[in-house]
């Protein structure tokens, strides 16, 4: 996993809620055995009708070389596909804002250096509204300081992250090693339990 | 302290807990599939680490696996190399794979139960989101992505953070007409597809007691689409006796000896939820969604709402217009051109007993084209030794072999763009089943009589 560096960037609205994992990445791309390329499809369905560009759709038509991708409520609901991860990754967002995410969603986005921030709908919707606005709008992104701030200083949000995840963030930590440095106390757990 | 049955099982797996962090939670069956494995394996090549505990993995082919001709080699490449990557992973690492062809093939939380694999009192996880269907035994079991997928296979481990525990107690009788599909749509319609978020949910109640493990199961199935980690039953004498002479279910001695443990799986009286919803059983009636979220479900008698308090009015629209819906519709009578029957939620013996038995002599009506999956090589074997394979021919309706098909449509079993399906899977995401694809999810007796119609109908007034 890559570290989480501190960065400054524009923002990518996506006014939607309850974008499922079937949005993030169809299944029928799924097919591939390695982990790489699934940007390409990501919001398969949403950016292209018969190999098409939709240019309606925020990603294509809103061209801000964006790291932070921002998106309506119980973001990533449905299925336990990493693969939804890896999809937003790969493209480049390296954050993903809203007011509400689905569980597994916010594991695999946190096992795979991908951070998200869950902040207050009220916030979330001033933030729509400034993107809207200016589609340039910087915004800068501290984990160290879990701090979440527009660059003309407008907004100013501290976020909230498990103590845990943040470390293995910041340091590009990985949890398997983590998990392989604990097998003696697993070979112990398992001759008390007998299993 | 009094604990749930959650917590009885949770407290007895927890190897250790990193101070401000998660758990350490040791699983003790791990399922695997052709589609969230590959890379999880890859990992481990690159660690130069072997399968910890091959012997507590299983694996199947499902997700991404034709339905016809499955004795031919799969025809498109990227399909084939995947499941090829399952067998030669299974094989590099002794792990017991039900692959294409063996008896025991099938959906992966199809098997599991009808095998004995799961059991009560275990943690059980899967890269699958549906793993939440093994709750219905009384177990922890859940859905994971690739890297915890990862995890496991290398430590037999999960980090894994406590969930709030959540009670719905289902108390009354059942109207006829409905069936388990209904109970788990009702309550979703009721606290909306992300109203379980950060929960896991025990089920309870005179309704749940009453069911059979099928139907339970379906109710666990669909824990993970009101967003919760999760569904539990405590198990009683109908899990004990679904268990009994099970292949992989201890046998003899062992299996009273297993009985007197898990008799102890129950929630204590002053047992602490932190949120805790009732539903009175007689208050539910058949149900159907006509939305692109499971929380988006009506009574079949009822009208499409001008709005949902869950979900502000630029989604619902968007989500009625991919529907090619419009509030204050009835859906009843609304003609339809697919039926699939099929998935981890509905596609047990029992549901096949169900549907076959409402269509017993009559035929599909012209217009529609109408599908059945049995989850597994066993219940195919079943439904074949039953001739319900036949009830279904012919009504006209196609009898395949067992996979996930149309649930996820990344084999070629698609539903074209803007046709309407009524399915007996689980989520009617758009494009869930097929790019453009229309889905009305529901219970298999209402896919069956909706086939013969060609119309979604309500079984009540048929
Ligand atoms: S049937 Fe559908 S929901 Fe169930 S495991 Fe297969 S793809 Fe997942």
């Amino acid at each position: 996993m890559e570290k989480f560096v501190k960065f400054d960037s524009s923002i990518m609205p996506l006014n939607i809620e309850n974008i499922d994992t079937d949005q993030i990445i169809p299944a029928r791309f799924l097919k591939s055995v390695t982990r790489d390329g699934f940007g390409d499809n990501l919001f398969r369905d949403w950016r292209y009708s018969n190999g098409k560009l939709i240019e309606s759709f925020e990603l294509n038509r809103i061209k801000n070389n964006s790291k932070i991708l921002l998106a309506g409520r119980n973001f990533g609901c449905g299925s336990s596909r990493e693969h939804a991860a890896w999809a937003i990754y790969d493209y480049g967002f390296r954050v993903v804002l809203s007011s509400f995410f689905a569980d597994i969603f916010k594991n695999n986005a946190l096992n795979n250096g991908l951070l998200v921030i869950q902040l207050d709908n009220v916030i979330i919707n001033k933030i729509f509204e400034k993107v809207n606005n200016d589609f340039n709008s910087s915004f800068s992104v501290d984990l160290e300081k879990q701090c979440f701030k527009s660059l003309d200083g407008d907004i100013h949000e501290i976020f909230e992250i498990n103590e845990y995840n943040k470390t293995c963030l910041l340091n590009g930590f990985d949890n398997i090693d983590y998990l392989l440095s604990q097998k003696e106390k697993i070979l112990n757990f398992e001759k008390i339990n007998d299993k | 302290m009094a604990k749930t049955i959650f917590d009885k099982v949770w407290d007895k797996h927890v190897v250790d807990s990193i101070s401000n962090g998660p758990s350490v939670l040791y699983i003790d069956k791990h399922l695997i599939h052709e589609v969230t494995s590959p890379q999880a394996f890859s990992g481990l090549k690159k660690r130069n680490i072997k399968v910890f505990r091959p012997d507590k993995t299983i694996a199947t082919a499902d997700h991404n696996v034709p339905t016809i001709n499955q004795h031919l080699p799969i025809k498109e490449a990227l399909s084939r190399n995947q499941v090829e990557t399952l067998t030669n992973n299974c094989k590099e690492h002794n792990i017991n794979l039900f692959g294409l062809g063996h008896k025991y093939q099938g959906i992966v939380h199809v098997i599991g139960p009808e095998l004995g694999i799961t059991q009560p009192g275990m943690t059980i996880v899967c890269g699958d989101s549906h793993t939440s269907t093994h709750g219905a035994f009384g177990s922890i079991a859940f859905g994971i992505g690739t890297s915890e997928v990862e995890m496991v296979l290398s430590t037999q481990c999960i980090l894994q953070y406590k969930p709030k525990k959540m009670l719905i107690k289902i108390d009354g009788e059942l109207n006829d007409g409905v069936y388990s599909k209904d109970i788990i749509l009702y309550i979703i319609s009721k606290i909306s597809a992300s109203g379980g978020t950060g929960y896991f949910v025990e089920y309870s109640g005179s309704a749940i007691e009453s069911l059979s493990m099928e139907a339970r199961m379906t109710i666990c199935n669909m824990s993970i689409e009101m967003g919760a980690r999760g569904g539990i039953i405590a198990p009683d004498d109908v899990t004990f006796d679904y268990l009994r002479n099970k292949k992989f279910s201890p046998q003899g001695d062992k299996f009273k000896k297993a009985i007197g443990e898990w008799k102890r799986l129950r929630s204590d009286k002053d047992a602490n939820y932190d949120k805790i919803l009732n539903f009175d059983a007689s208050d539910i009636e058949p149900m159907i969604t006509y939305g692109t979220n499971p929380g988006m479900g009506i009574k079949v008698s009822d009208y499409i709402p001008k709005s949902s308090k869950n979900t502000s009015i630029e989604s619902y629209n968007k989500s009625l217009d991919y529907m090619g819906l419009n509030p204050g519709e009835s859906l009843l009578n609304k003609k339809i051109d697919y039926v699939f029957i099929g998935s981890c939620t509905n596609s047990r013996i029992e549901d096949l007993r169900i549907a076959s038995n409402l269509i017993k002599g009559k035929k599909k009506a012209d217009h529609v084209n109408a599908w059945v999956i049995p989850g597994s090589k066993s219940v195919e074997k079943v439904a074949i030794q039953e001739g319900i394979d036949k009830v279904f021919k012919n009504a006209g309706f196609e009898f395949r072999q067992p996979g996930c098909s149309a649930c996820l449509a990344m084999n070629e079993d698609k539903i074209p763009k803007e046709k309407y399906c009524v399915s007996t899977s689980n989520r009617n995401f758009e494009g869930r089943q097929g790019p453009g694809a229309r889905t009305f999810l529901a219970s298999p007796a209402t896919a069956a009589v909706s086939a013969i119609n060609g119309f979604i109908t309500d079984i009540r007034n048929n």
